[in-house]
Formats: C-alpha cells, sequence, structure tokens
C-alpha cells in the first residue's frame, strides 16, 4: 500500500487532491496541506482537559431550576435521570443517561486511551482503531440534546411563581464539555493509526 | 444481489505506477483522506462506488448527478427551515392558558443573564450553523448545477460547508424536543406544531442530501467549472 508521502507528495485532507510535498496549500479547494499534524496529540490532550475541567461542575451543579407552587428544585444531571426512572418514563431516562453520563465519560475514556496507543509504535488492529475513532467522532454531537431540552423546558415553562423551569450553570458548563471533547476528536490526525503500526501481522 | 465486494475490488485502482503523476489528463491522484493511501481515479470509477482498500474510507459515490441533488436539497432545507423559525413549533395549555411557541421563541428564552452564551450556542447549533451550510452549499455548487463558471470564492465556502457538518445539530435538536415533551407531560397538555414538522422534514431531507455528498464529484465538478 503506498501513502502519499511515501511517494513524496502530500494529501489534501479536505479534498484528497495530492500534491507536491513542499506545497502549502491544495491548488483546488485552499486548504492548508500538512502531510503529517505534527501537534495533534497535543492539541488533542489539551481539548481533553479542558473538556474534563468543565464536565466536574457540570455534575456537581445543577442542570435545571423547577420551582412549582413558590418552591424551588434544583436537580444535576443524574437526579434529572434518576427523577424520570421515578416517574416511569424509563425510555427517556435511558436516552438521557447514554446521552448525558455514558457517551461523555465513554468518550473521555476513547480519546485518550487512542492518544496514548497513538503516540508510540503499536501493534493493535487499525481497523480497529479506526472504528473508535469514527464512533468517538460520530456520537459527541447527541451529547447535546439534555442542553436542548433545558433550553426548550425552560422557554416553554414560565407560569410565573406558580410553575417555571430555569437553566443552571451545570446546563452551561456541560455544553462546553460537549464542544471541547468534539474538537479533541477532531484534532486526531487518523492517518497516525496505520503510521505508527509496528510491522506485525500484515494490514 | 449484486456483490457489492466484487466491485469494491475491481473499481479501486491503486496507484502502483506514478510516473504519470501530473502527466495524465483523465486520471487524478488522490490521498484517502483517513489514510493517505494513493488512487488514481479516472472518470470510469468516479461513476461507481468506491471505498478505500486500507480503511474502508467512501472514495467517490459514483453519483453522476451529486451536484444538481446537493444543490436542490441544500435549497429546500433553506426554505423550509426558514419557514420553521416563525411559525407555532410547540403548544403548551395550563389551566386555561394556552402558549404558542415559534422556534425564535425557543430559543430567544436563553437570552436571561449568565445563560446569553448558551442563547447564542442553541441558536448556532440548531439554526444558524445549518441555514449557513445550506447557503454556502448553493452559493459554491448552485452556479456548477447550472453549467456556469464558480463565483470567487466558491472553493472556501465549499470548504467552511464540509467542515461545519458536525456543528449543525437541528437532528439533535429534535430528540431533544421529543424528550422535553415528555418531561412536561404532567405539568401541562402539550402539543406539537406545524414548525415541528416542517423542521423534521427539513432535517430528513439533509440526511438523504448526505448521501449524495460525494467530496470527490463536488470537488471535480467545482474545478471544471472554476476553469
Amino acid at each position: 500500500m503506498i501513502t502519499a508521502r511515501s511517494a513524496g507528495l502530500v494529501g489534501c485532507r479536505s479534498c484528497g487532491l495530492v500534491a507536491p510535498a513542499d506545497q502549502l496549500t491544495c491548488a483546488r479547494c485552499g486548504a492548508p496541506l500538512q502531510s503529517r499534524d505534527d501537534t495533534s496529540l497535543q492539541r488533542v490532550w489539551a481539548w481533553w482537559t479542558v473538556g474534563l475541567l468543565a464536565y466536574i461542575p457540570a455534575n456537581i451543579y445543577p442542570m435545571l431550576l423547577t420551582t412549582q407552587v413558590f418552591r424551588t428544585k434544583e436537580s444535576t444531571i443524574l437526579e434529572g435521570v434518576l427523577d424520570l426512572m421515578q416517574h416511569g418514563d424509563h425510555l427517556v431516562a435511558i436516552i438521557i443517561f447514554l446521552a448525558s453520563v455514558f457517551i461523555p465519560v465513554a468518550k473521555f475514556v476513547t480519546i485518550a486511551f487512542l492518544a496514548a496507543t497513538l503516540a508510540r509504535p503499536h501493534k493493535r488492529e487499525t481497523h480497529q482503531l479506526l472504528r473508535l475513532y469514527d464512533i468517538v467522532e460520530f456520537i459527541g454531537r447527541w451529547s447535546m440534546i439534555d442542553v436542548f431540552v433545558v433550553a426548550i423546558l425552560s422557554t416553554l415553562v414560565q407560569f410565573g411563581s406558580l410553575a417555571s423551569i430555569n437553566p443552571g450553570f451545570a446546563a452551561v458548563s456541560f455544553a462546553l464539555s460537549v464542544i471541547f471533547t468534539m474538537l479533541a476528536a477532531q484534532s486526531f490526525d487518523s492517518r497516525m493509526i496505520w503510521d505508527q503500526l509496528q510491522d506485525g501481522p500484515a494490514r | 444481489m449484486v456483490n457489492t465486494d466484487n466491485i469494491r475490488h475491481t473499481a479501486w485502482n491503486e496507484c502502483a505506477d506514478l510516473g504519470d503523476f501530473g502527466m495524465s489528463e483523465a486520471k487524478q491522484i488522490i490521498a484517502c483522506p483517513v489514510c493517505d493511501t494513493l488512487y488514481a481515479i479516472d472518470d470510469e470509477i468516479a461513476a461507481v462506488p468506491t471505498n478505500c482498500r486500507r480503511c474502508g474510507h467512501r472514495l467517490t459515490y459514483g453519483e453522476r448527478a451529486a451536484i444538481a441533488g446537493v444543490v436542490g436539497m441544500a435549497f429546500a432545507s433553506a426554505t423550509l427551515m426558514l419557514v420553521a423559525l416563525f411559525v407555532p413549533f410547540l403548544e403548551l395549555s395550563n389551566g386555561g392558558r394556552t402558549i404558542s411557541t415559534s422556534l425564535v421563541h425557543v430559543v430567544a428564552g436563553f437570552s436571561r443573564g449568565i445563560m446569553v452564551p448558551l442563547g447564542f450556542a442553541v441558536l448556532g447549533f440548531i439554526i444558524l450553523l445549518p441555514l449557513l451550510r445550506f447557503l454556502l452549499l448553493i452559493f459554491s455548487l448552485g452556479p456548477v448545477a447550472f453549467h456556469k463558471s464558480a463565483l470567487p470564492g466558491a472553493a472556501i465556502a465549499l470548504r467552511i460547508a464540509i467542515a461545519l457538518k458536525p456543528w449543525a445539530m437541528a437532528e439533535v435538536f429534535m430528540v431533544g424536543v421529543a424528550v422535553a415533551l415528555v418531561k412536561l407531560s404532567d405539568l401541562a397538555f402539550t402539543d406539537v406544531g406545524v414548525g415541528f414538522w416542517i423542521l423534521a422534514v427539513a432535517v430528513l431531507i439533509t440526511a438523504y442530501q448526505e448521501t449524495f455528498m460525494c467530496r470527490h464529484t463536488l470537488w471535480t465538478e467545482l474545478n471544471r467549472a472554476q476553469q
């Protein structure tokens, strides 16, 4: 399998067109050309860290402030899931649990695993690494569900002191956490998966 | 049942001989954006679906009518989205009072205090970025679809439109609406308005449009129209 780099060329990651290795911008789409993104892992870890920092207050502070008959109840992400569970809305509870708890945690673990694996030569199955990378890139945006739910609820439910719903601080930090981890996933240079493959089983 | 595996293996054309790089008009040398493997792709190969042999990335969709499809659907989605902004999106009644909210109101509800940045983010993710994406696609590929020469800046516009894809979250928002309705069910009587269904159609059209977004075809055609 010949890669653009081994042929002394550089491939555009935006449109695919190949150019001589010393060319700086793509002739077809104007994207900056770089044979390999040397700072990729640094940026992954930087976004990963701020994402994790934002995820901590997102779980400690309330996501939703519900006022009903002059009493205000604060609920964090997890309390919101438990409320739904007790209420009997199991399907919705599972959706919110997956989007707000399982996916973010799994993303932190997976991005860290990929970044650690690709930092040095590896002997893993390239297809499995690529699949992990694809899943992480695809699934990140779906964590935004809960933020949108809070947005809709707090706009709709404004019946004064009888019943009103307001977003809590966690809504902001959770949204930021999702954005930062999406940027972390996008910072990966997928070509490293094959570059770092040690001579082992074919492909 | 067509054996697609077979098609893939005869269709890809690994670039073993790079001697003709830059010489051949009909063949284009491209590198897989995911794994950097080189391929020589000519018009014949671009007319069928091909995947990268090493990483499986879809290299060509084999859609000749891709451009017209992408532009048409971007136009339809943008129009539907603009309409959906101002018609009733959700309806809520509590003790005789009925509130009807448009999508604009849903987003504007966040415009208080520390939630302002969040409001802007939601506005961007569900309305501005999807709309911007459609407009960029129409701007860059619209003239190409009508066999006119491309406008200046078309390449940058197409590149931004492709890069914006993960940040346009209208479909995630739709799931959020469904969840919010369930959460509200014991507090008030809720119903979805016509705006909800219009946005749902726009989301479906966009999802279908993605299946036409063959980067190789789009860039080849745009390149042709720029010359």
